[in-house]
């Protein structure tokens, strides 16, 4: 789909739906949202751009293979899951919080980095379903 | 805080699969953390072993959330067991996947998703809650749907869409299952369920639910009538990949029927009796399809439904006694299973075929791997005092103790039929005299591999084989180790007790 | 309300199953799906359905002043959810695979491995 509107709407939708998400992400921990919905906005922001550019142009935008982006976020979740081991000596997947919240994102604690290692294995992993799906087309 | 070590089996092989999937582009590092990992896993899994025999049950809340409204991990001393038993074919199946899985095949995440599965497989031993069991299991399906089609042959892609259909069926009655357990009780954790189903009126809505979990474990752990798709898909992938499933995939839907039927759904008169006749015509109809076959994987896979159903028998006969022989018969059958897969595929890759019309010669070719891949065969039969023998011992005369003669005829006519089956086998694979079969062009026969190749593919089955020699000649320690296990399942108060801490 | 979903789940569950009984590997899949969401739908159902109730505590108290919804039915869905997403996606790319390999989508014609050999 080569069209005009597509490609300029594409141009400024992509880093858009990329803020978005990451909004969408920041705020997950008490509101609605969180790092999977955050994670689709983010991998729709990519496939949009593909459906405008072709998909060859994306994924240079990309540069690394979508797929890289699983076990970067399994490692992220599962170190997120083990800190309150080594950290506090409770059970595995307790939360536990920074005292005094950031300024712009809010609370941090595990629980924060679980989501981001949610966010990027759901980018990973649709991105690479859809790009095989298409590659094999 | 000495519980953290329940969760040690999972988190090792979530780390490995990370670091597996890290390296993806590297078949050579990959092998080497896999066998390095594996390594690690299995001293892990000796370590909860032991922890658990001197501790008695541990539990651990994931999050920090009290019993019945978190995810609880419990490790009692038969998912300590089952963990140990997954480690230990873990290891093997490691090393034989390296020596004889196709380069073309490694380098798709062969190892990544094995340790996926293995992930899975642990996550569902060791859970307490019921939904979890249920994220494991689609963990385990998914991770072994790849396995199975990795390769993309003919006949690996007619048997996946048959595995797949069947197993993604179970998990959608085992959801439907949870939902009316929870509709039921509001409660997923096991043992809470326990007390919950234990104090409600209506009788018959609990005996449906117990039905639908019956159904839905039992087409994963193939028992009659439900166990057609495995002879349709287990002889097609790779034998490494057979070794694990005929090993350790079904087991889990044995523990899961173990752990339910204990746990839960207990005293239960007209439940055991459905049990027991299932049980029965499954070891009839493995028996008699695996009579039937002439390719040594088929006769295998027919082998593993028969003695499924001397585990689900142990389950029916429902005293501590039998169930200790069930369990001793999956400590064994685990071990014996991977390691006859691994066998036909040794014999594979001497001969270039299944078939046991063309098979034959072997003994006079190699007599001493012969006389080692007996040594599971024999195991399977359980002459004694190989290890097949003792469960069924305890198995026989349970079931005397209750008078049912059918169940007895049942047993030992599996028992006959596997003990012809191995005696054929051995007739036309090793002692007839070999034919004369067209080479295979580029088939890397076993003759012409390198000796480091063929120490990796005997090194597993010589592995398992002591492993089920050990079985045999040391049956007083698994026998107590399986008594113990048959004691706690029995008596579910303490496991209750242990996750609720009351 | 109950009513209409219980109708509905049926609906499902009978429509899933009877997808799954055609020869169409593709009409297979959509069984499988169908399935899957009364399944889904039976959950969120069993859950018992309240209406309008967040399980919130307001800010100024310390406990539920009110009967609210049940959260847990909602993530078991949404575990579900996720889990048939990967599934569907692994379901379509396997029958694309076999019908480019066994050259059909009869599922009657898919039965060379269990012909004796």
């Amino acid at each position: 789909m080569k069209t005009i509107i597509l490609r300029t709407a594409s141009d400024y939708l992509l880093p858009l739906l990329l803020l978005f998400s990451i909004f969408i992400l920041l705020r997950g921990h008490y509101l609605p949202g969180g790092g999977f919905v955050g994670g689709l906005i983010a991998s729709i922001a990519f496939v949009l751009h593909a459906f405008a550019n072709g998909l060859e142009n994306t994924k240079t935008l990309l540069r690394l293979h979508p797929g890289y982006l699983m076990p970067l976020g399994l490692l992220v979740a599962a170190l997120a899951g083990l800190s309150p081991i080594f950290i506090e000596n409770l059970p595995f997947m307790t939360g536990i919080w920074f005292q005094e919240p950031l300024p712009v994102i809010g609370m941090i604690g595990s629980a924060l980095f679980f989501d981001i290692g949610v966010y990027l294995v759901v980018i990973g992993v649709s991105l690479t379903i859809i790009f095989t799906i298409t590659e094999s087309a | 805080m000495i519980q953290h070590i329940v969760l040690y089996p999972i988190i090792v092989q979530l780390l490995l699969a990370i670091l597996l999937l890290f390296s993806w582009n590297s078949v050579k590092i990959q092998k080497y953390i896999s066998a390095g990992g594996s390594i690690i896993s299995l001293l892990v899994a000796i370590g909860l072993m032991i922890t658990v025999w001197n501790e008695g049950t541990l539990t651990i809340q994931a999050g920090g959330w009290k019993a019945p409204f978190g995810i609880t991990f419990v490790a009692d001393a038969f998912a300590a067991t089952m963990v140990l038993l997954t480690a230990i074919s873990g290891i093997a199946v490691s090393f034989f996947t390296v020596g004889t899985i196709l380069k073309a095949r490694l380098k798709f995440g062969f190892l990544p998703v094995l340790h996926f599965l293995f992930l899975g497989l642990n996550g569902a031993f060791l859970t307490g809650d019921i939904f979890n069991l249920y994220v494991w299991f689609e963990i385990i399906i998914i991770s072994s749907f790849v396995l199975i089609t990795l390769g993309g042959e003919k006949k690996q892609i007619e048997g996946a869409v048959k595995y797949f259909t069947l197993n993604i069926f179970a998990s959608i009655i085992f959801l439907t299952a949870i939902a009316v357990l929870y509709g039921l009780t509001g409660s997923l954790n096991m043992a809470d369920l326990a007390l919950k189903i234990a104090a409600l009126e209506n009788r018959g809505l609990v005996e449906v639910t117990a039905i639908l979990f019956l159904i839905g474990f039992g087409i994963k752990a193939a028992i009659f009538p439900l166990y057609f798709w495995l002879p349709a898909s287990y002889h097609t992938p790779p034998p490494a990949v057979s070794a694990v499933f005929g090993g350790l995939l079904t087991k889990v839907g044995v523990y899961a029927l173990i752990r339910v039927f204990t746990l839960i759904f207990v005293g239960d008169a007209f439940l055991e009796n459905i049990i027991l006749v299932l049980a029965g015509f499954t070891m009839v109809a493995g028996a008699l399809g695996a009579l039937a076959q002439n390719n040594i994987a088929k006769v295998f896979s027919y082998l593993i439904i028969c003695h499924i159903g001397y585990m689900i028998l142990g389950l029916g006969l429902y005293t501590e006694a039998a169930i200790a022989g069930a369990i001793f018969y999956i400590i064994h059958d685990i071990v014996v299973k991977t390691n006859l897969f691994m066998v036909s595929g040794l014999i594979y890759r001497i001969k270039g075929t299944y078939s046991m019309r063309d098979l034959g010669g072997i003994y006079a070719k190699y007599p001493l791997l012969s006389l080692l891949m007996i040594v599971p065969l024999f195991s399977l039969v359980g002459i004694p005092p190989f290890s097949g023998f003792w469960p069924k011992l305890s198995l026989i005369t349970e079931s005397f103790k209750i008078d049912n003669y059918w169940l007895i005829a049942a047993l030992l006519f599996g028992t006959f039929i596997t003990l012809f089956v191995v005696a054929r086998i051995w007739a036309e694979v090793f002692w007839k005299k070999g034919k004369k079969i067209p080479e295979i062009q580029n088939f890397r026969y076993f003759h012409l591999l390198k000796i480091e190749k063929k120490i990796e593919i005997i090194g597993p089955i010589v592995f398992l084989a002591i492993i089920s020699l050990y079985i045999g000649f040391g049956a007083e320690n698994i026998q107590q180790l399986a008594m113990r296990v048959g004691e706690e399942l029995m008596n579910n108060e303490n496991y209750i007790q242990a996750v609720l801490g009351k | 309300m109950e009513f209409l979903l219980a109708i509905l789940i049926g609906l499902l569950y009978a429509s899933g199953l009877y997808m799954m009984l055609r020869r169409s590997l593709v009409k297979l899949i959509i069984g499988l799906i169908l399935l899957g969401n009364g399944a889904n739908l039976l959950i969120f159902l069993l859950g018992r359905i309240t209406k309008g109730k967040p399980p919130i505590i307001p800010e100024e108290s310390y406990n539920f002043l009110d009967a609210y919804a049940d959260p847990v039915p909602q993530a078991l869905i949404l575990t579900a959810i996720v889990i048939s997403f990967g599934l569907q996606s692994f379901a379509i790319v396997l029958i694309k695979r076999a019908y480019k390999v066994v050259k059909t989508d009869d599922l009657d014609q898919m039965n060379s491995t269990d012909e004796f050999s």
